[in-house]
């Protein structure tokens, strides 16, 4: 296992090697673009081909941080000292919360998962404040979908509700859904309608042939009135107007145009599922997408933020057979979003412990989320310092997933994608962590076991 | 002077470059720590850039300077700020069963300082 650097850059600067990868991986967003190629001389990226503004940050920005790779209440110390604190805290934990995971790998995230079932606790990732309430309309309503290849071959109509790629995936049009040139869209951008549908007139609204302006807290109301329209009911043009800002007839034509497309894709985002109605809005999404098939081909997507957190999603899903929210004190899972989320566990003040991989809630929780974490000792993974590493009892820095380290993260259609690192880092991987910490809890756990042989347990016999 | 607005917090991609230089540096902090308001709104309270003012939610407060919004982009009526420290000073801890907190579309007050 790798103990606390300290490198000698000057070393290393005698002995530069250039090299350039080629089809490497970003993990900044969503997109998971995997045609980059890198050109790194040493432990530097120094150019990014291909990447956007976002990629191209991420990539020339993970640099190797020259920090420990341990600290302990904030003073540094050996690896193996901070495994060992973080297994006790865990193993002597009565309410642990395992939560983050978007930006590790789906190796890591599968052994996250098996420490949170050996200490009976809860796991739960970034997606619950993301497109958690996606989730539970996809439980629901279903999701009919298809992957970011056939829109990128088929959507003469693409609509975007609630999400402003623009900004949060700046290769989304170029790369995916709008401007390529596609098997049944030979001339590209050209053969495709552009929608839209925000209550601000982000940037994206510029690429967009019709930029549909809703009233704020409107969403629900405007899927709704699709919906009727999809299905020719006829609606009070007044109503329609106050309920949700904007007028029937463009409603109407919004519709017709939509019934008219040879295969339609609406890419939702956060402006659903962070605005009051949350899983609702995303249901009647999910709805309205399945209406339209009874007139033509239709389907949608969340577009998804964090590099692997649609990982997050599958890996959670196929080891517990729940994407998000998962509590496992009763020896088998049991989810149930409000309960065993990560913003409710901590903002009720349950959990006693928790461990953080790659995320920041410290940063951006709700204050009495936040204030709770602060009160409990955490162990931290990132490879950068945040708010959340510096409250920590025990914070790793660690190796950069897809940078410095191999391994699968799952595209925003759940394809997954392998990882190309361009150089190696001198502090440990989240993965390598997880596991020695993953071996030392069990060894905690069966001493516990046989100490409380005699004690009752929440376990089934 | 108060008034009363509905506060987008959201994604820019500043923020998110912010976020890959570092959180305690000056790009996220400065993206984080600044609140546009629609031009139409800047004029009518008598706002301009810089000017500090205080948000009221029904969870928190929190200070932050102001900014006209680029051309049409915010129509009156609406804040937006990137995600960071100040919305989630704003957010409640009630996520209404979802385990998501309401993060956008917050009802709060804006006081000139």
């Amino acid at each position: 296992m790798a103990v606390s650097p300290p490198l000698d850059s000057e070393q290393l600067d005698n002995q530069v090697e250039h090299k350039v990868v080629q089809d490497a991986t970003c993990t900044f967003c969503g997109c998971v673009c995997d045609d980059i190629d890198l050109h790194v001389e040493g432990d530097k990226i120094v150019d990014a081909k291909r990447a956007c503004v976002l990629g191209n940050s991420w990539f020339l920005n993970h640099e190797i941080d020259h920090r420990p790779s341990c600290h302990i209440d904030g003073k540094p110390a050996e690896v193996t000292q901070g495994v060992e604190r973080a297994a006790q805290i865990l193993a002597q934990s009565k309410y642990p919360l395992i939560y983050g995971l978007s930006d590790t790998t789906s190796e890591s995230q599968r052994v996250a998962v098996s420490i949170a079932d050996w200490i009976d606790g809860t796991v739960d990732t970034t997606t619950s404040v993301c497109h958690g309430p996606s989730g539970m309309a996809f439980q629901g309503v279903g999701e009919v979908t298809c992957s970011l290849g056939e829109v990128r071959n088929r959507a003469d109509m693409v609509i975007f509700w609630g999400s402003n790629p623009a900004e949060s995936h700046p290769r989304h049009f170029t790369k995916y859904s709008l401007m390529p040139k596609g098997m049944f869209l030979p001339n590209g951008r050209k053969d495709r309608t552009a929608v839209i549908v925000d209550v601000r007139k982000t940037k994206s609204a510029k690429a967009a042939d019709i930029f549909v302006q809703i009233k704020p807290r409107s969403d629900f109301e405007g899927l709704w009135t699709l919906r009727a329209l999809a299905q020719d009911i006829e609606l009070d043009a007044e109503q329609v107007l106050a309920d949700t800002g904007y007028p029937l007839d463009k409603w109407q034509d919004l519709m017709d145009r939509m019934k008219r497309a040879r295969f339609g894709v609406i890419f939702f985002g956060m402006g659903l599922t962070m605005t009051r109605g949350k899983h609702a809005n995303s249901e009647a999404l999910l709805a309205l997408t399945r209406d339209m098939n009874r007139h033509t081909r239709f389907v949608c997507k969340p577009n998804r933020g964090h590099g692997n957190v649609t990982g997050a999603d599958n890996v959670v899903a196929w080891r517990t057979g729940y994407p998000f929210g998962v509590n496992m004190s009763r020896g088998y899972p049991r989810f149930n979003p409000g309960e065993y989320t990560a913003s409710d566990v901590l903002a009720r003040g349950e959990a006693d412990a928790a461990m953080i991989i790659a995320s920041d809630p410290m940063g951006n929780f709700s204050q009495p989320a936040r204030e709770h974490l602060k009160s409990i000792p955490y162990i931290a993974f990132d490879p950068k310092e945040t708010p959340t590493t510096r409250h920590s009892a025990v914070a790793f820095t660690v190796a950069t997933y897809g940078i410095n380290v191999p391994g699968t993260v799952y595209r925003m259609d759940d394809v997954p994608i392998p990882l190309r690192p361009a150089f190696e880092s001198p502090h440990p991987s989240d993965l390598e962590l997880l596991t020695n910490i993953e071996t030392r809890v069990r060894e905690l756990k069966k001493q516990q076991a046989n100490c409380n042989k005699h004690r009752p347990s929440l376990r089934p016999a | 002077m108060v008034a009363s607005f509905i506060l987008i917090p959201g994604r820019t991609s500043r923020q998110g470059c912010g976020i890959n230089e570092g959180k305690f540096n000056e790009t996220y902090q400065r993206e984080t720590h600044l609140l546009q308001v629609a031009p139409s709104d800047m004029e009518q309270l008598g706002l301009t850039a810089g000017d500090t003012v205080r948000l009221t939610s029904d969870f928190g407060q929190a200070e932050v300077p102001v900014i006209a919004a680029k051309r049409d982009e915010l129509p009156a009526g609406l804040l937006f700020i990137a995600y960071g420290d100040i919305s989630s000073r704003l957010m409640g801890g009630d996520t209404h069963g979802s385990g998501m907190p309401t993060s956008k579309g917050l009802d709060v007050t804006l006081e000139i300082l």
